[in-house]
């Protein structure tokens, strides 16, 4: 986490890195201690210090190894590992905003993509804001049983089915949203 | 007993379940074995390298349930390289040539292939109940395989697999005709479902009792659900968000009103906390509550639904419940027999908001706790004394102090009086697992105390060889035993190698054991298996018998060296 930190400080090289990876997926990398793998135990100093005495400064010693990741510490599945969701906050950073319009609405909104973690809720809080139902979707038919499509600008300037693609690279890639309704809506649907 | 006729034997051994007690009485005598072999139908492998699917085949012809568990634990915690083994693959196929009539498998930590799946799912007509746990390999065109051709599927339980998804159509192939459900779930898959094919599953499947959804199912269907479903016991909802003044909300609350039934609560993977109010009704009659995917609640709207919750006997949580929320589930469920704390932080360093005192307060409120799982920032001597004194009744006790070798956090001793003091008091003590600064005085008091023990899990702890042995000679139920870690070396392994044929596996990696000593322990033992597992950058195995060994791992066998092993395991 303070390498991200260094590189927003920076000249936000982040954003013109070269990675291997989707867009919007964040390097999560757990930096596994590389001397776990060459000494026989990376404690081994601090435990040959204090051994049977058990001495005071073993909360000094501990101090250090601890902050660093051990291969396979602390004891969690790597399934609840991975499906860890940290805690949103306000604080977390600048939101998302993107503009969403509705075909027939007088006016448009705006919403912050940020606050939802995933599909569901954001066709929900769409729902709501503006009254209507979304279908079902499906990978091949697109949203079924309803008028309505929901659909966003990407990065290119197409305009693409809400859906589609992993939550997270949705979220970099929006540019707007769009809500469409009727024959326009079915078109984009099925067929492709 | 040999006047009775077989007939009258084999009615009495119906009577006889536990896999243990089975496994006695076809050791008796010669007839004895063959009429309980052919009466036989629930066979547990607790490792399925220790036998062969054609030997188990040839033995029980009768056999309707399998259970099968692959990996070593460890491999939960990414100790064992991906492709080690554990496949499913050579069980289903010499099944499925046989002419057994499988009804049920189990798994745990194996490796499962969609081909596998698509093949057990033509073999067993009668096939009924499929349980995946912390398994591996398969996509949910699997899934769909079950679920189009096992007509009679009773119960489809994927629990924390790595599921490769792809997305939306496997519900849809539950046939029409398929109204046998009993128990689905399907929390662990990632991706969007077919929500009107869930409804209309839940609809035709009068007999559905337990259905835990993924995240991808929004509440109005958990809604929709509901009140088609009020018989169901065990739920799990998947994304628990909606705005609380909402039309749907009302409804749920309803529909939760009617579910007089339920008694398990799982899943809020997403949760608002203000929509929990609607759960306050079933939380009357809850019997187990998992919130442990949920770290979107805490606080005041956590501590309002547990003083709820008075007939908890499982509770899963997260310590950001803190020790003044243990506090209130210690006053308020004085049921409780089983608590699991997980890091909602696990790299944080002191960010975790639990420790002894929130223990300590659990242990006087639920004197009943049996089994414990709890991670914590820091733990003392004093509170591991009086939570032994205040419950006895520890059948499993697992303490996680996040930082490894921290010793007892007021006197700066090792743990060692503390969980000599668990171990003495809690005579039916079966499962330990260890952390926190360790000497070998704490494996003397194990090895004296622990009479039951049969699983013990060990972690930079101990000073010399003596600990280890202290372990091997007084625990004499141990059957399995795996550690990380230690300064355990050639002297503890090999001095009483008759030892791990009564057990089932031994791990250790890191510890002071080297190649010379694992060689030596497979030649005087042919009956075990004795694995070297390369880290699979390492490729090359380095022939010098000095040489200390990164991960050894050994089990019995009845049949001799596995044929699967991959290039970075050397069977000695």
């Amino acid at each position: 986490m303070e390498g991200s930190v260094a590189y927003e400080n920076d000249l936000n090289l982040k954003a013109t890195e070269l990675r291997l990876g989707l867009p919007g997926t964040d390097e999560r990398e757990e930096q596994s201690v590389s001397n776990v793998r060459n000494k026989k135990r990376p404690l081994q100093d601090a435990d040959e210090e204090f051994g049977a005495n058990g001495k005071s400064d073993a909360q000094n010693e501990t101090a250090t190894p601890a902050k660093a990741q051990i291969v396979g510490w602390p004891p969690i599945r790597s399934y609840r590992k991975n499906n860890f969701q940290p805690k949103k906050s306000e604080s977390d950073g600048p939101g998302i905003y993107v503009k969403v319009s509705m075909d027939g609405a007088p006016y448009l909104r705006k919403i912050d993509l940020k606050v939802y973690t995933g599909y569901a809720e954001l066709l929900q809080a769409l729902e709501n804001m503006f009254k209507f139902t979304i279908g079902e979707y499906s990978e091949r038919e697109g949203y079924k049983g309803s008028d309505y499509a929901p659909t966003y600008e990407d990065k290119d300037g197409d305009w693409m089915l809400v859906g589609d693609v992993p939550w997270d690279m949705f979220v970099t890639s929006c540019k707007r949203l769009r809500i469409m309704k009727g024959s326009e809506a079915r078109g984009l649907g099925c067929g492709v | 007993m040999n006047y009775f006729p077989d007939e009258v034997l084999e009615h009495v051994f119906d009577f006889i379940s536990s896999h243990k007690d089975r496994n006695s009485v076809s050791l008796v005598c010669k007839s004895w074995y063959k009429i309980e072999r052919f009466s036989r139908q629930r066979v547990f492998i607790g490792n399925c390298y220790s036998i062969s699917p054609d030997r188990l085949i040839a033995r029980f012809p009768g056999l309707k349930s399998l259970t099968l568990k692959g990996k070593p634990h460890f491999a939960d915690f990414n100790l064992v390289p991906h492709d080690w083994g554990g496949f499913l693959d050579p069980w289903i196929r010499a099944l499925a040539k046989s002419r057994i009539g499988l009804e049920e498998l189990r798994l745990k930590r194996m490796v499962v292939s969609d081909e596998s799946l698509e093949l057990l799912s033509k073999s067993f007509l009668n096939f009924k109940s499929l349980v995946l746990v912390s398994c591996e390999g398969f996509t949910t065109d699997g899934i769909a395989a079950i679920a189009a051709n096992c007509r009679f599927l009773r119960e489809l339980d994927l629990q924390e697999n790595e599921v490769d998804d792809h997305r939306g159509h496997w519900l849809s192939c539950f046939p029409e005709s398929c109204t046998s459900l009993v128990s689905l779930n399907f929390a662990c898959l990632k991706g969007e479902i077919n929500l009107g094919a869930l409804e209309r599953l839940v609809v035709r499947s009068p007999n559905l009792k337990s259905l835990r959804l993924n995240r991808a199912v929004p509440l109005d269907t958990l809604q929709k659900i509901l009140m088609r479903a009020p018989q169901v016991v065990d739920l799990g909802t998947g994304s628990y968000v909606h705005d609380p003044s909402s039309e749907v909300y009302n409804k749920l609350k309803s529909a939760f009103q009617r579910c007089k039934s339920i008694r398990s609560l799982s899943g809020f993977l997403e949760v608002a906390p203000r929509c929990m109010s609607a759960i306050y009704p079933i939380c009357t009659n809850l019997t187990f509550l998992n919130l442990s995917y949920a770290p979107g609640l805490h606080g005041n709207e956590l501590t309002k639904l547990i003083q709820h919750c008075r007939k908890l006997q499982r509770l899963w949580i997260l310590d950001c419940i803190g020790d003044k929320g243990l506090g209130v589930v210690a006053s308020t469920c004085k049921e409780l027999q089983e608590l699991r704390v997980f890091p909602s932080d696990p790299y944080g360093a002191g960010n975790a908001a639990v420790t002894e005192e929130g223990l300590v307060l659990i242990s006087a409120g639920c004197t009943k706790l049996n089994s414990l799982l709890y991670f914590c920032q820091q733990m003392t001597n004093a509170a591991l004394i009086t939570v032994a004194k205040n419950c006895p009744n520890f059948i499993r006790f697992r303490l996680c102090i996040l930082d490894p070798i921290k010793p007892d956090a007021v006197t700066n001793q090792p743990l060692d009086e503390g969980f000599g003091a668990i171990v003495q008091s809690c005579k039916g003590l079966k499962r330990l697992s260890l952390s926190g600064l360790l000497t070998d005085q704490v494996f003397l008091y194990i090895g004296m105390y622990a009479e039951q023990l049969e699983m013990l899990s060990i972690a930079f702890a101990g000073d010399s060889d003596k600990g280890m042995l202290y372990v091997l000679n007084g625990c004499k139920k141990l059957r399995k035993l795996e550690i990380r870690d230690c300064p355990f070396g050639n002297a503890a392994l090999l001095e009483d190698v008759g030892k791990y044929e009564t057990m089932r596996s031994l791990w250790m990696s890191s510890c002071e054991v080297t190649l010379g000593g694992c060689k030596t322990l497979a030649e005087k033992m042919p009956s075990l298996s004795v694995e070297i597992i390369n880290d699979t950058d390492q490729m090359e195995f380095s022939l010098d018998d000095r040489q200390k060994v990164e991960k050894m791992y050994l089990y019995r066998t009845l049949v001799g060296h596995r044929e699967d092993a991959p290039e970075f395991v050397w069977i000695l």
